[in-house]
């Protein structure tokens, strides 16, 4: 038996005849990490979770959960999932909602009756526990979903935009349940836009396009030798910024003086000051910096889209 | 992981207590009561307008036919409402789960898809069953005490009743997880109208011998066997009087045989797993 989390093996859904949603996904998330599931729009990031916990049915492939196959229902079994569509029975209380998925995972009375009060108040809901899920706002209807995600203290956590509805105290509250929840050795499958948020919370990251995985790996590793500088000029002549785009990638006007551009690595910086001197542009300040995981993404999203094109 | 009874049965809890919530129940129980009332309010006055009729010359036999032909008519308009409240209540317990995503945070537990369907089923069914059965005990009830009749076949025929309840659920919840919420609507009120509109065919035909027009009936019965198992609960509880004769809507001119009220049980047997088939293979 595989001691992976999450393996998936060329995973494949398509809708009727030809909408492809998910090209063929194999990825592999060691048990422990917290990872993040990273993709434009459409990349396919919902249908693959979708698949893993049984919503979807996978055109072809194949993909193992706790080294479970997905087909088999007990592979959910210690499996928690926070949708990104949040709807649930809001005619139940908040703790009689809790205690019908605690049911569902097979927990037992005497478990249900020592986890719910606790993940009440981790998700700070106190307050409204005995409250139906009908007046709760979207950002306390999350919580709640945060709770029955962790309720059966899940080997495997599937979080699939977990801070869409939340204010900055609740993105915090996430991340620190996040990082609760892998030190008691939960993995995180974490699916967002907001980057920052991976940046901070995750181990390890996958990028994704059509289903497939471009590329995998920690930042550091994804980012490696990049780095990105900010230059401050005497003045941005004409055609400047055309030349600057064989220096680097994503070159970026940010005022009349500012320009910021990805080198290939750090080495790259006292040929491209000389350059700029010796073409008459006065150079002020020149400071790199490591590249932001939004800055990765647009890099290596930019990136597959050209060699796409070319292709 | 526990087992499929354990999950099924926390289904049908979770059925009952909506229903519970969203006040079906008590809306439903109420106004069943009201119905019973009117109806026992109605027929105390005009049995009591008919003795004194009676009295002036009717004979026992015309007596226990209006009894009978008052029961039936306050039968008949139950076994509308059973029927339409099955296709109200049932209508989008599964496609409206999958029109709102309630499904994903259900459907992503260690449970089969069958489970849910079986469930759904299982907590719809007991409240239709229990409903029905005090409407048309309720109704009988009130005959009897105000007048003494009772009618024949009493049980059988509120057991059918409850079988016809189990038709309209089973094939309502079955387009549920095919259809949108409006469209399985729509679907399940066309099927009624088609086996009422057959039904009346196949009297019609039965009369005037016309084999095309009872084969009509039959077909539409098989489709859906509602309006069929109605008239083999009215022809049940009547005694071969006239109103059973002519073409009414509880006439037993062409009577489906014991044999239809098995197909009908087979149609809720396959109907159901032909819903938990389709379930299992729904995309959400």
């Amino acid at each position: 038996m595989t001691n992976a989390a999450i393996e998936t093996f060329e995973l494949r859904k398509v809708y009727g005849e030809d909408k492809v949603a998910v090209e063929g996904l194999t990825l592999q998330v060691e048990r422990g990490e917290v990872f993040g599931f990273l993709g434009p729009n459409g990349a396919g990031k919902t249908t693959s979770v979708k698949m893993l916990l049984g919503l979807v049915s996978p055109t072809a492939g194949d993909a193992l959960l706790l080294g479970r196959p997905i087909s088999d229902p007990r592979a959910r079994v210690g499996v928690g999932f926070l949708p990104e569509h949040f709807r649930f029975h809001e005619w139940l209380r908040a703790t009689e909602f809790l205690d019908l998925h605690g049911q569902l995972y097979g927990m037992s009375k005497a478990e249900r009756a020592e986890r719910i009060p606790h993940l009440i108040e981790q998700v700070g809901l106190r307050e409204s526990a005995q409250k139906p899920l009908s007046t709760f706002s979207k950002g306390m209807l999350q919580r709640i979903g945060l709770a029955m995600a962790l309720l059966p203290r899940p080997a495997l956590v599937f979080l699939d935009e977990p801070t869409s509805g939340l204010d900055p105290f609740g993105r915090l509250l996430v991340r620190d349940v996040i990082r609760a929840a892998s030190a008691e050795g939960t993995t995180v499958f974490l699916n967002s836009h907001l980057l920052s948020e991976v940046e901070v919370t995750c181990t390890r990251v996958a990028f994704i396009r059509h289903g497939v995985v471009i590329r995998a790996g920690t930042i550091d590793e994804l980012s490696a030798g990049l780095v990105r500088v900010r230059l401050r000029l005497g003045a941005l002549p004409d055609g400047l910024l055309a030349d600057l785009a064989g220096w680097g990638e994503n070159v970026e006007r940010i005022n009349e003086r500012e320009v910021s551009l990805t080198l290939p690595d750090e080495e790259h910086l006292p040929d491209l000051n000389a350059w700029l001197v010796g073409q008459g542009v006065p150079v002020y300040a020149m400071a790199p910096q490591q590249l932001s995981l939004e800055q990765l993404f647009v890099q290596i999203m930019d990136g597959e889209q050209r060699e796409g094109d070319a292709a | 992981m526990s087992g499929p009874l354990q999950h099924v049965l926390i289904i049908t809890r979770l059925t009952f207590r909506e229903a519970r919530r969203r006040s079906l129940i008590w809306i439903g129980l109420v106004l069943g009561a009201l119905f019973v009332a009117v109806f026992a309010v109605g027929f105390y006055f005009a049995y009591k307008d008919f003795t004194r009729a009676s009295s002036a010359g009717f004979n026992s036999t015309v007596a226990l036919q209006f009894y009978s032909f008052f029961l039936m008519a306050g039968l008949y308009v139950i076994n509308f409402l059973v029927v339409m409240v099955t296709v109200l209540t049932v209508v989008g317990t599964i496609s409206g789960e999958i029109g709102t995503n309630t499904i994903h945070a259900i459907a992503a537990k260690p449970l089969r898809r069958w489970e849910i369907v079986l469930g759904k089923w299982l907590g719809h069914a007991i409240m239709l069953a229990i409903y029905a059965v005090l409407l048309a005990s309720g109704v009988i009830a009130a005959v009897y005490l105000i007048s003494g009749y009772l009618p024949p076949n009493a049980l059988l025929g509120i057991a059918i009743l409850v079988l016809e309840s189990l038709v309209a659920l089973s094939v309502t919840l079955l387009g549920s997880t095919i259809f949108s919420t409006l469209a399985n609507g729509v679907m399940a009120f066309m099927l009624y109208g088609l086996a009422f509109v057959g039904g009346w065919v196949e009297q019609i035909g039965s009369l005037l011998d016309s084999q095309a027009a009872v084969d009509i009936g039959i077909v539409s019965s098989l489709l859906m066997p509602s309006e069929a198992l109605w008239r083999f609960a009215a022809a049940q509880m009547q005694n071969g009087g006239l109103m059973a004769q002519i073409t009414s809507p509880f006439s037993a001119i062409s009577r489906p045989t014991p044999a239809f009220v098995a197909y009908a049980g087979v149609y809720i047997v396959g109907t159901l797993i032909a819903a938990m088939l389709v379930f299992r293979q729904r995309d959400f």
